[in-house]
């Protein structure tokens, strides 16, 4: 397990300008165009299968675009982008503050959208971050490994749970390492600001020795091959695909308050095709914030229904408020109590 | 008649006392209102002719003082200005009637005939010739107790043989007593008048003679 | 008398430009003002928010293991996107050395005094920014440390509200631009409507109306009225002079006519010789006839200047006839011809009585000069529609049909009469005087006998 010390964003800028390419690239595939055209090249923290049909519903209307889609964790996506000043035509994201620290400091343009005025504002900031997803923070559990335990519904009957059964969850508890995860970062961050049950959720999963990790992704493969009973803060969208294929998978969505993430797309200030760009974000937009919304949408699609929408969830807000926690200091402070908390070996 | 003249202007008093004199009235001159006040107080008139501006004041005082007097000799302005407003005002303060001048004798005479016949207020002036009665003032004829109606052409000519009976007047003197020196008439148009009025008075005792080559006379017959 | 003016301008177009103009240059101004004021109400909001982040920032800065450490709080930066999607840059230095943020933010002057706000307007980044600078003071073991917080932020929505604003200034300055014009045009109707007023009531007034302006003007126009007033009172006097002038002469001649006539009576009496007799005749006829000719010139003149004022009261013109009439039946009796008069009491009339008796006279006199001897005058009064109409008829001549037109103008005489005494300046005043009461005079001849009448309209009152 990788623990990738955060280094300080600034100062990495420097060092980083001498190599071409330093950044970690995870997948990497081309969507070749029918016919002879420009190619886009995405930069995106979305995995291909679950990032694909946007693409090749993209490339069904505009078919003379081959898509070169690059899969890399949010942190290197910044590092590409802020450090390496590497070439991408959009940049996609589930880091929000990344996304914003990027729109924030210069390294994006603007994209006067035409379908702007399908998304509330609170989805869009500066016309240089467009949301298109609205992913709850989850957690993931084991059905069977549950068994007999009453489902827990709030951070209170969470934390009752985990420390009145150690004995089921000692080593059995995972979340994000966000150290190393720029969502995760994102995820505790806003826990933090929300509730104080977050830092003593975060000491009772330290005296289980909680495991930490990457991706959301692995945390449900922990969940089924049994290695975890429970993850906490993982992607709603990741789990709710994988459970539909393995129903020990268990989905809450916590009711003291569930935070919603938005996936977000920019435009890189060196996009070589920034008018394919704009058009391909606002296939995104118009994807998840139409009223027709898509078929091919592989994320949770928009809740339209007429029913009063569930006040317990909060989407994190685009803003400047983001950059807050990406203050070095802040940072540093956050990660140490954090660690503090978690880390009780 | 016997007239008080109160006028400034010598020549023209001078001039209308003669002419009044020529037919036969007797004329007194003022020149001034005090002058004129002396012969009112001392003497009666038919008829006083008065000016308006005077020396020693303005006609209208004198007719004015004269009014409140109770004094009813009729009085006929001569005025030189012909302001409607100043004719009126004359009126208005007593006066009879007004003459502007310079004037027709005939349309004096006129005058003051209306004004007199006005002021008798019916007492009968006649005279009487044969078995004539005759008021040249009421213009009225009467032969015996029947009464004849005169024009006034006749009625004039009537008046002036009526004023000195078997006197012999010509053609001349009648027709200028008898028109107005602007009426175009011929010496023998007198021949007319005589001829109606000898129609008139045919059934009384007066005949008009005529008396070859000199004139008319009104005789008995 | 049609001279038409020479214009030059127009107050009322030179009022409305010039209120226009003002208008224009107040609406310019207001856009400048309002525009100042809201650059610097958005920059006073701009810095006040800048300020409360810097705050809020600041007192988040705490000595920690002798260490100058800072918390963010949330709110400090999150509070800048609550009004705003500009970009926010903020740097924590301590005595000098970079703590945290952007380090290459613009430097900030050290602070002076008690003043320990310094607010920058510069470029970050190649846009345009405004950054608030607060500083405290901590204390340290090794002694006191200066901590200062600067905040930043672009000026995106400043310019955009500064445009939306700038927008609606301009359709404000405009909106007030086209009420003030409005209100210019009103303005300049209103302030030019005494002069039309006046011109109006002088223009309406009849030609012999030479009174003084009465009706109140605004004190602007009073030279011009006065002037006028004065230039009417000059020209009243001349006229009148012209007409005491005209009284005066025939009033002159009068005097010395009447000795004349009266001795060409005397000699008449006493001469014989036909010849004679003729020459003096001609001599009175003549005489008579400048008398008469004085007289309506002074009527006339009388006639003119009373026309101005008259004095106007209820009048029963069937009464008024009589009197007028009784004042000439001795001249119609010396020549046997009666004046008869008929009618019956008609509605009053509105008038000035000297005037219609003067008119009826010589209407009157020449129709006693010129009616064959012997033949009556009658005289009617007679309503006809809303008139009252009075008519003279003679059993004479009767007019020439092309001279009816022509025998009212002053001076012109019926064809039928140009061996008569008199002129036809009788009629002349006779019309005037019908129009001074506005009515008319109307000539015509007897339908079915020989004669000529001629006819006053008045309205009734």
């Amino acid at each position: 397990m990788r623990i990738l010390l955060f280094p300080s964003v600034l100062i990495v800028l420097v060092a980083s300008l001498l190599s071409a390419h330093a950044f970690e690239i995870e997948q990497h595939k081309i969507f070749p165009a029918r016919y002879e055209g420009a190619t886009l090249r995405i930069i995106s923290n979305s995995d291909i299968d679950i990032f694909a049909p946007m693409v090749e519903a993209f490339q069904r209307r505009y078919p003379s675009v081959s898509v070169d889609y690059t899969v890399v964790s949010s942190t290197e996506l910044m590092k590409a982008l802020y450090d390496e000043k590497q070439v991408f035509d959009v940049a996609i994201s589930s880091a929000m503050d990344l996304q914003v620290k990027l729109a924030n400091d210069g390294f994006t343009r603007p994209h006067s959208s035409s379908v702007a005025e399908l998304m509330p504002d609170w989805a869009r900031w500066r016309d240089h971050v467009f949301a298109f997803t609205q992913e709850p923070a989850s957690v993931v559990y084991s059905k069977s490994a549950f068994a007999g335990l009453e489902v827990p519904t709030s951070r209170q009957d969470l934390i009752a749970t985990l420390r009145n059964h150690p004995e089921r969850f000692q080593n059995k508890v995972g979340t994000y390492d966000i150290r190393e995860s720029g969502l995760g970062f994102l995820f505790a961050t806003e826990d933090a600001r929300t509730s104080d049950t977050f830092w003593r959720l975060n000491e009772v999963m330290g005296t289980l020795n909680a495991k930490l990790y990457c991706c959301s992704a692995d945390m449900i493969s922990g969940i089924t091959s049994g290695e975890l009973v429970l993850a906490y803060n993982v992607l709603g969208s990741y789990a709710s695909a994988r459970a539909a294929n393995d129903p020990d998978i268990g989905i809450l969505h916590l009711e003291d308050f569930t935070t919603l993430m938005l996936r977000s797309a920019i435009i890189p200030v060196g996009a070589e095709h920034p008018e394919v760009a704009g058009t391909f974000i606002d296939e995104l937009i118009t994807a998840y914030w139409s009223k027709e919304g898509a078929d091919y949408y592989p994320y949770p699609k928009l809740d339209r229904s007429d029913v009063a929408p569930n006040l317990s969830q909060r989407a994190i807000r685009l803003g400047p408020g983001l950059l807050v926690y990406q203050d070095n200091l802040k940072r540093q402070n956050f990660l140490r109590e954090w660690q503090n908390a978690i880390i009780q070996r | 008649m016997r007239f008080l003249l109160v006028e400034d202007n010598a020549k023209l008093a001078t001039s209308i006392s003669e002419r009044l004199t020529l037919d036969g009235h007797v004329v007194d001159h003022a020149a001034e209102i005090s002058t004129a006040q002396d012969y009112v107080a001392t003497a009666d008139y038919d008829m006083i002719l008065l000016d308006i501006m005077l020396p020693d004041g303005d006609g209208r005082d004198f007719l004015n003082e004269h009014r409140g007097r109770q004094d009813d000799t009729p009085v006929i302005v001569l005025t030189a200005r012909s302001e409607v407003s100043d004719r009126v005002g004359v009126l208005d303060l007593g006066a009879d009637d007004y003459i502007t001048k310079p004037f027709d004798f005939s349309e004096l005479e006129a005058r003051c005939r209306a004004v007199m016949r006005r002021k008798s207020g019916g007492v009968t002036n006649a005279k009487r010739f044969g078995d004539l009665v005759f008021d040249p003032l009421a213009g009225t004829l009467k032969i015996g107790s029947k009464t004849v109606t005169l024009r006034n052409k006749e009625l004039r000519l009537l008046e002036i043989f009526f004023s000195a009976p078997d006197v012999i007047f010509s053609k001349t003197k009648l027709v200028d007593r008898l028109f107005s020196y602007n009426e175009d008439v011929s010496e023998n148009a007198i021949e007319v008048y005589v001829a109606r009025l000898r129609r008139h008075i045919s059934a009384s005792s007066v005949q008009i003679v005529t008396v070859r080559g000199l004139g008319y006379r009104l005789s008995l017959t | 008398m049609n001279e038409v003016a020479n214009i030059s301008g127009s107050i009322r177009r030179r009022l409305t430009l010039q209120l226009l103009g003002i208008a224009a240059v107040l609406a310019a101004l207001l856009f400048v003002m309002v525009m100042a004021y809201a650059k610097q109400v958005a920059e006073e909001s701009q810095d006040n928010i800048l300020s409360a982040s810097a705050t809020a920032i600041l007192d988040s800065a705490a000595i920690q293991s002798g260490e100058v450490t800072v918390d963010i709080p949330y709110s400090a930066l999150s509070m800048l996107g609550n009004v705003s999607d500009d970009r926010v840059f903020y740097r924590v230095v301590a005595d000098g050395d970079y703590l945290t943020g952007y380090e290459s933010l613009p430097e900030t002057t050290p602070p002076r005094g008690q003043e320990n706000r310094q607010f920058l307007t510069s470029h970050y980044l190649g846009e345009s920014i405004r950054m608030v600078s607060a500083t405290r003071r901590l204390s340290n073991a090794a002694g006191p440390v200066e901590v200062t917080v600067s905040v930043a932020q672009t000026l995106k929505r400043q310019r955009e509200t500064l445009e939306r604003i700038s927008t609606n200034a301009a359709y404000i300055g405009f909106g007030f631009f086209i009420a003030a014009a409005l209100l210019a045009v009103l303005a300049a109707q209103s302030a030019v409507r005494p002069v039309q007023a006046l011109a109006n009531s002088v223009s309406r007034r009849g030609p012999q109306d030479l009174r003084a302006v009465q009706a109140p003007v605004p004190g602007e126009m009073a030279p011009l009225v006065d002037a006028l007033n004065r230039f009417m009172a000059r020209l009243k006097k001349s006229l009148s002079r012209s007409e005491e002038f005209i009284a005066e002469a025939a009033h002159r001649i009068r005097t010395p006519l009447a000795v004349l006539r009266t001795q060409a009576e005397i000699a008449l009496r006493r001469v014989e010789r036909p010849e004679n007799r003729a020459a003096l005749k001609e001599m009175i006829r003549a005489i008579d006839e400048s008398s008469r000719a004085a007289g309506q010139l002074l009527d006339h003149a009388m006639v003119s200047f009373r026309t101005d004022h008259l004095e106007v009261r209820e009048i029963n013109l069937l009464e008024l006839a009589e009197e007028t009439l009784e004042r000439q039946r001795p001249l119609a009796e010396m020549q046997d011809k009666t004046l008869s008069l008929q009618g019956e009491v008609p509605p009053p009339i509105r008038g000035d009585v000297i005037l219609i008796q003067n008119a009826l006279s010589n209407i009157l006199d020449n129709a006693i000069k010129y009616a064959p001897e012997g033949e009556d005058i009658d005289v009617t009064v007679a309503c006809e529609d809303s008139w009252v109409v009075l008519k003279v008829c003679d059993q004479g001549p009767g007019f020439a049909p092309e001279d009816i037109e022509k025998l009212t103008e002053r001076f012109s005489r019926g064809k039928n009469a140009q061996d008569t005494v008199g002129s036809g300046l009788g009629l002349t005043i006779a019309e005037e005087v019908a129009q001074a009461h506005g009515g008319h005079l109307k000539l015509s001849n007897r339908k079915n006998t020989r004669g000529a009448c001629v006819s006053f309209y008045f309205p009734q009152s």
